[in-house]
């Protein structure tokens, strides 16, 4: 079970938490005019990477919260969590 | 000697001998001691055979004294106390215990499984994996007897009656294993200042020293044992904690650990639970798990009496027990010499020490000095006795190790044990995710690189010595407490007997015998799944080449021990027959947990009732008295049907909705989802989560909204109620609650963050009273005097407040029946004071409470939907016939683009139609019923539709059904058919609406 850094609450086990998938999928501002290829891109095109991996994650059992986290899919490190609208940190090397 | 036991010394041990403890085994009674464990008990009294093996059912004795024991498995207690797969060198006696082999049938003595042991050529590696697959299907018929044959204990016949318990914790640093170095890394750790959690599988702490005879500082080993346990309990953040074994180690330094509070009790003290299984999360973590030795492979190696020279030495040391009258020594490595000195010392003759290195070096001439005769550069080939060891043959080896040179020579004896050297237990370093290195001096992995904030201390991490583990146990807790922000403390090294000088081990891991591998004796490696050397070598040869195919094809290390003393002879087998080295081979998986943690301990708290919280409306004590069936939806039970005087539930049914349309009903709607929704910018976030509009409703009006994902699919329906100009109340369905709230704080703080909207869940905070039928008004008229109730006034899809029953409410005219119906709702803590009330005030109107089966069959009536009925995750407000709701002239709303896909605009995409059947039919379809043009079509048939929603209709005097039919709104008039076992139903498809489609009751 990880433990995850809340940024409004702190450290906390990953029981509280529910994961939302990849994180920063921007919502097409001009979907009508988008092609359904593109459409589909956006609806269910998802990195799955065995690496570092942008997360959405939500202190569901806290908070309530969202948030975005950088979190390493083989070691489960997790590099950052940060708030919604913050910049995304890099990936170390 | 006294009846605890011809083999038990007269002094000696940390047992209490003015404890007598009767037990009994296998049905025969024996007395222990207080301090012993079964098998120290079982020795004690000269009980030698005490299981029976996996596979071939040959005779098995205790091999080991501690968690490895893969022989002496039992089963203890009775009834519902039953707990098999116990390691009998494990678990500690009191008075009464009842013990039993697991793996005999029908007794140990004589067992009729002992054939396989002569028809063993016929029973390879593989043997199930070849023989029982053919011919296909017949598995099923093989397994039954396979597994009875198989003995894996039995289960308790009735449900536990203890108590098990989770608990939580968090510390600087938790230290696994509580031997010298795990005392000298906690002691050090919590010198400097750091909250410590320490503990012990065992029920005293001491480790190794425990079945040893070292000096520390002068004192037997103990006594600093006892000084150090004495001087941390005056320390304050230190937690103690023996019985506990550290059985998993996962992500982010959680250390699971399972703690027996009461197993050595028989039963729990009032209060007790029996296990505790405690979640720990560390800032550091330092292993100090100790090591396990490795038996021998050799011809024969299983016979009762043989036992790992360790093992012997602990039995001796702890138990005061002496194992054997005369025994032999066989040993790669110098471990083995203690046991031989200390069990000489104590009266029991050494027959011989058979070193299978040429040289013994210092521990050789030790041994020879004191009388001992040495056998170097030797092996012992075979071993003769087939209950008991009797005598071994030592013959000399060739110089390869290969093969045996020389004549043989028949050494007697009772006890033979042997050493191959000792394996680190790396199991939960390795599940940490650290990485194993191969040292060759041990032949064995040690910890590598470490994945977590972690150390390891002591023979876990390849100390072999005294002095070594006290210093790394010293160092890894001062430096634990150090990384934790703490000055570290190094505590001074106690003053230790000089050491002899070592001479290296030989590693042998196949012992040559008399015949070539696989025609003589058997040489076990797994003594518990009955793998041997022949086996492993088979395995190879038929091209198992990965360590992880091999373990699954020859089940080696699959038992219940998981392989602790098979493991590593195991892959250096492999890596023999295929020409690799140990490290290439490489290690199978080490997966917790390290030792069988019970259900029971798992499952904690989360038992019986709150296996699952059951969540209540207000109103279900009435409901319960009442008599209801109760149906859950999610964790809310709900009122089903309420059946009178043992009326079937079809009747009930019946008579509910019969009085829901002619007279009224009252429905507790309750667990319905509510959502609080306010800010200035409400409305706007509203008209983008529904296919509808919000933001000009106009206040004191209600809607009913469909909402979206946004691939375009229905998620979710319900009615919405403006409360004030920037306040909403949002209903949901009543399984969707939490998720829709989830998806709409989502949306709110992740993508419309400049929206100004608060959503609060008050789904608990309300309870729901639907009046429902021709006389709701009426009924409601008697509850209120201050809400005008004219149609005119209080028109449908509009909500007024005022009193009900003197309980202040809010009063939504809207309907989910297709009648005249009112859904007042009150505080919660009002709800059972309003249902009594409207209860007695709609007697004279002859109200009859319904449940929620009637009310499905009300709203399938007139048509109305239910999400996960009517939708399945691909239904499109087109589909159901909604398309009206879509409101496509706004600029946005989720789902908006999705409605747009190809898919999502076919022509033929399945629509919501309603079903009748032929006159006369009574028997409503069943729901999920496929619908067919054609019911004599070859299978497979060409489907066209399917049963979404069937009941039968007392106000139609017939069935009905909802189906989602290939473009059936261009259907309607046509029969379809659903083939159904045994018959085949036609089925009329007829607009989905079988109740006053003007909707003259809604309105009226
Ligand atoms: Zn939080």
């Amino acid at each position: 079970m990880l433990l995850i850094t809340c940024p409004w609450c702190g450290p906390r086990a990953e029981l509280e938490f529910r994961c939302g998938g990849e994180a920063h999928i921007a919502r097409p501002a001009d979907a009508m005019n988008i092609s359904d290829a593109d459409y589909a891109r956006y609806l269910f095109m998802r990195k799955n990477p065995k690496g570092w991996h942008y997360e959405r994650w939500n202190h569901a059992a806290g908070c309530r919260r969202w948030f975005n986290a950088l979190r390493h899919t083989a070691t489960h490190e997790i590099r950052a969590t940060y708030k919604p609208g913050d910049r995304k940190p890099e990936p170390p090397r | 000697m006294s009846d605890a036991g011809d083999f038990r010394l007269q002094t000696g041990g940390r047992i209490d001998r003015e404890r007598r403890m009767r037990f009994f085994f296998n049905g025969a009674s024996y007395v222990g001691f207080d301090g012993d464990t079964l098998a120290s008990a079982l020795l004690a009294n000269g009980v030698r055979l005490v299981a029976r093996s996996f596979k071939y059912h040959r005779p098995r004795g205790i091999m080991t004294a501690g968690a490895e024991e893969p022989n002496a498995l039992v089963q203890i207690g009775s009834g519902p106390r039953v707990e098999p797969n116990l390691r009998a060198t494990q678990v500690e006696i009191f008075d009464g215990l009842a013990a039993a082999s697991q793996n005999c049938w029908p007794g140990v003595e004589f067992d009729i499984g002992r054939i396989n042991d002569f028809v063993s050529r016929l029973l390879p590696a593989g043997f199930y994996y070849k023989t029982f697959m053919w011919p296909p299907g017949f598995w099923h018929l093989y397994e039954w007897a396979i597994r009875r044959a198989a003995g894996m204990g039995r289960a308790a016949d009735s449900a536990d009656p203890d108590r098990y318990d989770h608990r939580f914790a968090h510390c600087d640093v938790l230290v696994a294993g509580g031997g010298p170095a795990g005392l000298a890394a906690a002691f050090a750790a919590a010198r400097a200042g750091a909250r410590v959690i320490l503990c012990d599988e065992q029920n005293e702490f001491g480790g190794s020293l425990l079945g040893g005879a070292e000096k520390i500082g002068g004192k037997p080993g103990m006594d600093w044992v006892a000084g150090t346990l004495e001087t941390m309990r005056w320390l304050p953040a230190i937690a103690m904690l023996p019985r506990t074994s550290a059985f998993g180690y996962y992500d982010h330094n959680l250390v699971a650990l399972c703690e027996r509070v009461a197993d050595h009790l028989g039963e729990p003290k009032p209060g007790q639970p029996r296990q505790r299984v405690w979640h720990v999360r560390a800032k550091q973590v330092v292993l100090a798990t100790g090591a396990i030795e490795r038996p021998l492979v050799f011809a024969d190696n299983d016979r009762p009496g043989t036992m790992l020279a360790g093992a012997a030495r602990t039995y001796l040391n702890r138990y005061g027990v002496i194992c054997g009258r005369r025994a032999a020594v066989f040993t790669s490595n110098d471990s083995a010499y203690a046991a031989a000195l200390e069990l000489a010392a104590a009266g029991v003759e050494i027959a011989a020490v058979v070193d299978l290195r040429v040289e013994p070096g210092a521990w050789g001439e030790a041994a020879a000095a004191k009388g001992l005769r040495v056998i170097a550069g030797s092996a012992v080939a075979a071993v003769r006795g087939a209950q008991a060891v009797k005598a071994i043959e030592v013959a000399k080896l060739g110089i390869d190790g290969a093969s045996l040179a020389g004549g043989r020579e028949i050494v007697r004896c009772d006890l033979l044990l042997n050493s191959g050297g000792w394996t680190p237990s790396v199991h939960l370093f390795s599940q940490s995710g650290g990485r194993l290195a191969y040292d060759d001096a041990l032949g064995a992995f040690v910890p590598g690189k470490a994945a977590q904030p972690q150390r390891n201390a002591g023979s876990c991490n390849g100390a072999m010595t005294l002095a070594e583990c006290l210093a790394q146990g010293f160092a890894a807790g001062a430096q634990a407490a150090e990384d934790c922000g703490f000055a570290p403390v190094t505590p001074p090294m106690p003053e230790l007997e000089p050491e002899m000088q070592a001479t290296p081990a030989r590693h042998l891991w196949i012992v040559p015998s008399l015949k070539p591998v696989g025609r003589g004796g058997k040489q076990f490696v797994d003594h518990q799944n009955d793998v041997t050397a022949a086996d492993l070598r088979m395995a190879a040869r038929e091209g198992y080449r990965s360590v992880e195919h091999l373990k699954r094809y020859t089940t080696t290390g699959m038992g219940t021990d998981q392989g602790k003393t098979s493991n590593l002879p195991a892959l250096a087998i492999l890596a023999e027959a295929t020409g690799a080295s140990i490290p290439a081979v490489g290690t199978t998986t080490f997966r917790p947990p390290y030792t069988p943690v019970t259900m029971g301990a798992m499952a904690g708290r989360m038992n019986g009732a709150f296996l699952d919280p059951a969540r209540w409306t207000p109103m279900q004590r009435w409901h319960v008295r009442a008599g209801a069936v109760f149906e859950n939806t999610g964790q809310w039970q709900r009122a089903r049907y309420y059946p009178l005087g043992g009326e079937e539930m079809h009747v009930a049914v019946e008579r509910e909705v019969r009085a829901a349309r002619t007279t009224v009903g009252i429905f507790d709607a309750s667990t319905l989802g509510k959502i609080d929704i306010k800010g200035p910018d409400a409305g706007k976030f509203l008209d983008l989560i529904y296919t509808n509009s919000f933001s000009k409703l106009a206040v004191g009006r209600c809607r009913y909204g469909l909402m979206l994902r946004e691939d375009g699919y229905v998620f979710d329906d319900g009615v919405t109620v403006r409360l004030g100009e920037q306040h909403y109340l949002m209903h949901t369905t009543t399984g969707n609650a939490a998720p829709v709230l989830m998806w709409l704080e989502d949306l709110l703080q992740m993508e419309w963050t400049e929206l100004k909207v608060r959503l609060t869940s008050v789904s608990e905070q309300f309870a729901v009273v639907t009046l429902s039928g021709p006389f709701a008004r009426k009924l409601l008229a008697e509850l209120t005097d201050d809400i005008d109730l004219d149609p005119k006034a209080f028109p449908f899809m509009s909500w007024r407040t005022g009193a009900a029953a003197g309980i202040p409410a809010r009063v939504l005219r809207v309907s989910f029946t297709g009648d005249l119906s009112f859904e007042i709702q009150v505080r919660a803590s009002y709800g059972i004071a309003l249902w009594h009330a409207a209860l007695a005030a709609g007697e004279k109107y002859g109200v009859v409470p319904y449940g929620l089966e009637a009310m499905h069959v009300l709203r399938a009536e007139k048509g109305y939907i239910v999400v996960g009925h009517e939708t399945d995750g691909t239904t499109t407000p087109h589909d159901l016939g909604m398309g009206g709701m879509v409101a496509d002239a706004k600029p946005d709303f989720i789902g908006k683009r999705g409605l747009r896909r190809a898919d999502l605009l076919r022509p033929d995409r399945k629509q919501l139609v309603g079903l009748r059947l032929a006159d006369g039919e009574r028997r409503p379809l069943p729901e999920g019923a496929q619908l067919v043009d054609d019911p004599g079509q070859p299978i497979p048939m060409k489907m066209e539709g399917h049963v979404s929603s069937s009941y039968y209709s007392p106000t139609v005097g017939a069935p009905i059904a909802l189906a989602l039919v290939k473009n059936g709104r261009a259907r309607l008039g046509e029969t379809l058919y659903a083939p159904l076992p045994g018959r085949t139903a036609a089925a009329m498809v007829v607009a989905p609406c079988f109740f006053d489609p003007d909707g003259k009751r809604l309105h009226g």
